[in-house]
């Protein structure tokens, strides 16, 4: 029994009890232990990759209760690749300046940065959870910071954050009665000791049922349309550094349980044949969201809102890579996990230092940005082509990924879509390519503006070079984590 | 028929719940109406649960001389995942109570067409309110750099 498994959280929680007290005593010292505590996890998170990557899975019985009974925590490669990704994106938006992250100079004794590490500490005890009931807790955990940390962004950002709180637990307390069919019929929460009753009880219709509402809960958590309601509004009403904590890992979350769950608990004898068509509707429902997602994208004048439907249209390719279900497939969805994370949070945090420079939001007037702020442009170039899908960058892969796997399937409809939605997002960043790189500095706010911060720039080229590198290595990422990974949870 | 009735009325009680509760967070205008239905709907989901816990003839899980067989107690797991859970949700209450505060300090008005109508503009914009917006986010020239509330995002509709 390693500890292993649980060392990505500890830093994380502990981490955010030390900021709300020391920020007590001087508010900046809190992101310091931000940074420190986001550093540490990154640490254990990478070092139990390798280590599970090479040796299989580890788990922790937390109080040294032995499973069933007690709460496990499991670290496989699919959890220690998530909780890596966490922990980096968590260590960027720390490293990110406070008045820009989060809309506020938080004065002694803000929670600001100890909210942050209680939504990391969320996330990565989802992703860490082997047992059910502790996923539902740690999803609660995860939901109420982010209530909190949008409701930074004003009164539009508290209206927003006011009904994401409706439906965030609407979701959640779906996915509690799911849970409750599934314990009244197995007897079990720990999801090791569920996957092996289940195959033997699939046409019992409660389980039937707790499936659909696990499936229907996590995929609000998740935004897959049409459940993806609050995702505009809680996104592009946050500041720039809550935003993409949101939409990088946040809703990676709710993906990761929903593959959790239907692959490694549920299995393949649920999904699709009898019972419910999960894999249809997941498919259907993906396609309608990237769709959707990327029309409304390119309707929108304002950064933030843009780039937050361009995130619905991001997790409905995920929401299509887990429901056709095959090893290249789940392998294209968990690539894109990745690969949105690092694109979308470079984005927002460049966005993040337009403001801060300029305060503008509204894209007709960004024009000539490019010669004012070029460091910064230069990684937006980056994040921007990268989520188009323009090769070596890492967006083509996971693309390529999940087209293979619906080619696989002889799904065209699936591969059509893929192709014809990366057009759409080449249509919504075009515009923004244009306003920025090639016309002249119309307004004063632009033409007088200068490089935002040695911070802002700093983070935005580490994402952008992240991309750059998992783009090139996408391959050793495949074959050594992600294939085998695929291969053992769908083959 | 009648049987399945009454041995399962628990269980109605819990689907006509669920479906109050969902009907006030969607279609109730007010929000303070929304959170208590918010409020009936995860009540519904603890109620299935200890229902669903119940034994045949069970007393409370509390060990006494019956004996250890697990037939002659109720399930006491679902008992703990509900106060987990309703712990949960009032850590949420207390969560969505807070952000009305916010809203009705902020707008006057609990009524989620008046907020929203508030929020896109079409109200004329009043000097207390942004007073009001400009003491309450003391941001570092994040938002607007000359101070004044005019159109920062473009979208014609006031200040971001």
């Amino acid at each position: 029994m390693s500890q292993l498994p649980i060392l990505p959280l500890l830093p994380l929680l502990f981490g955010a009890v030390l900021a709300m007290l020391i920020s007590l005593w001087r508010a900046e010292a809190a992101q310091v232990v931000a940074i420190l505590a986001t550093s540490l996890s990154l640490v254990f998170s990478v070092t139990g990759l390798i280590r599970v990557v090479n040796e299989g899975r580890l788990t922790y019985d937390l109080g040294g209760w032995p499973p069933p009974v007690g709460i496990e925590y499991v670290l496989d490669p699919l959890s220690a690749f998530m909780v890596t990704i966490v922990a980096f994106i968590g260590l960027m938006v720390s490293l990110y300046p406070v008045e820009v992250a989060f809309d506020i100079r938080p004065g002694r004794g803000m929670p600001v940065y100890a909210l942050a590490l209680l939504l990391l500490t969320g996330l990565t005890g989802v992703m860490l959870s082997g047992d059910l009931f502790h996923l539902f807790v740690m999803l609660e955990i995860y939901a109420i910071s982010t209530y909190g940390l949008v409701s930074l962004g004003g009164d539009r950002g508290t209206f927003a954050a006011f009904r994401y709180l409706l439906l965030g637990t609407v979701g959640s307390g779906l996915y509690l009665l799911g849970i409750g069919f599934l314990y009244f019929s197995t007897g079990t929460l720990n999801m090791a000791d569920m996957a092996a009753i289940l195959p033997g009880i699939a046409d019992s219709p409660s389980v039937l049922g707790g499936l659909g509402l696990i499936v229907i809960g996590l995929a609000l958590k998740m935004a897959l349309f049409p459940l993806h309601i609050w995702l505009p509004d809680a996104h592009s009403f946050s500041p720039p550094g809550v935003a993409a904590l949101l939409a990088a890992v946040q809703v990676k979350a709710g993906a990761y349980s929903l593959i959790r769950i239907l692959f490694d608990v549920f299995g393949p004898t649920y999904l699709g044949a009898e019972g419910l068509p999960v894999s249809t509707a997941l498919i259907w429902f993906g396609l309608a969201g990237v769709v959707v997602g990327s029309v409304l994208a390119i309707r929108q004048r304002d950064i933030k809102r843009m780039l937050a439907y361009s995130t619905v249209a991001q997790l409905g390719y995920i929401g299509v890579g887990i429901g056709l279900a095959t090893p290249l497939a789940l392998v294209g969805a968990l690539l894109h996990v990745l690969n949105h994370a690092l694109m979308k949070s470079a984005l927002f945090l460049v966005a993040g230092g337009i403001i801060q420079r300029t305060g503008l939001k509204a894209i007709p007037r960004f024009a000539g940005l490019g010669k004012r702020m070029p460091l910064t442009m230069f990684g937006f170039a980056i994040a921007a082509l990268s989520m188009v899908g323009i090769p070596p960058l890492a967006g083509f892969w996971s693309k390529f990924y999940l087209v293979l796997g619906a080619v696989e399937v002889g799904n065209w409809v699936v591969a059509v879509v893929i192709g014809a939605s990366s057009l759409l997002t080449l249509v919504y960043f075009l515009r923004l390519f244009e306003q920025i790189f090639v016309r002249e500095p119309e307004e004063a706010l632009v033409a007088e503006a200068t490089e935002p911060g040695s911070r802002i720039v700093g983070t935005v080229w580490t994402l952008a070079a992240a991309i750059v590198l998992v783009g090139a290595f996408t391959v050793v990422l495949v074959g050594d984590v992600l294939g085998p990974l695929a291969e053992r949870m769908v083959g | 028929m009648i049987e399945l009735f009454l041995s399962r009325y628990v269980y109605l009680f819990v689907l006509a719940l669920l479906a109050i509760g969902l009907y006030g967070v969607l279609a109730k205008q007010d929000l303070v109406k929304k959170l208590i239905g918010l409020v009936i709907f995860s009540t519904a989901i603890y109620i299935f649960y200890i229902e669903g816990s119940l034994q045949e003839g069970g007393t409370a899980p509390v060990l006494d001389e019956r004996g250890t067989d697990p037939a002659l107690y109720v399930d006491p797991l679902p008992h703990l995942l509900i106060l987990t859970a309703i712990v949960v949700g009032v850590g949420v209450l207390g969560v969505g109570l807070a952000l009305l505060v916010r809203i009705y300090r902020a707008h006057g008005s609990l009524d989620e067409s008046v907020v929203a109508e508030r929020l896109a503009g079409r109200f004329p914009t009043d000097t207390e309110l942004e007073d009001d917006q400009a003491e309450r986010n003391p941001v570092a020239g994040a938002d607007t750099p000359d101070d004044a509330p005019g159109d920062t995002d473009g979208d014609g509709r006031g200040p971001a």
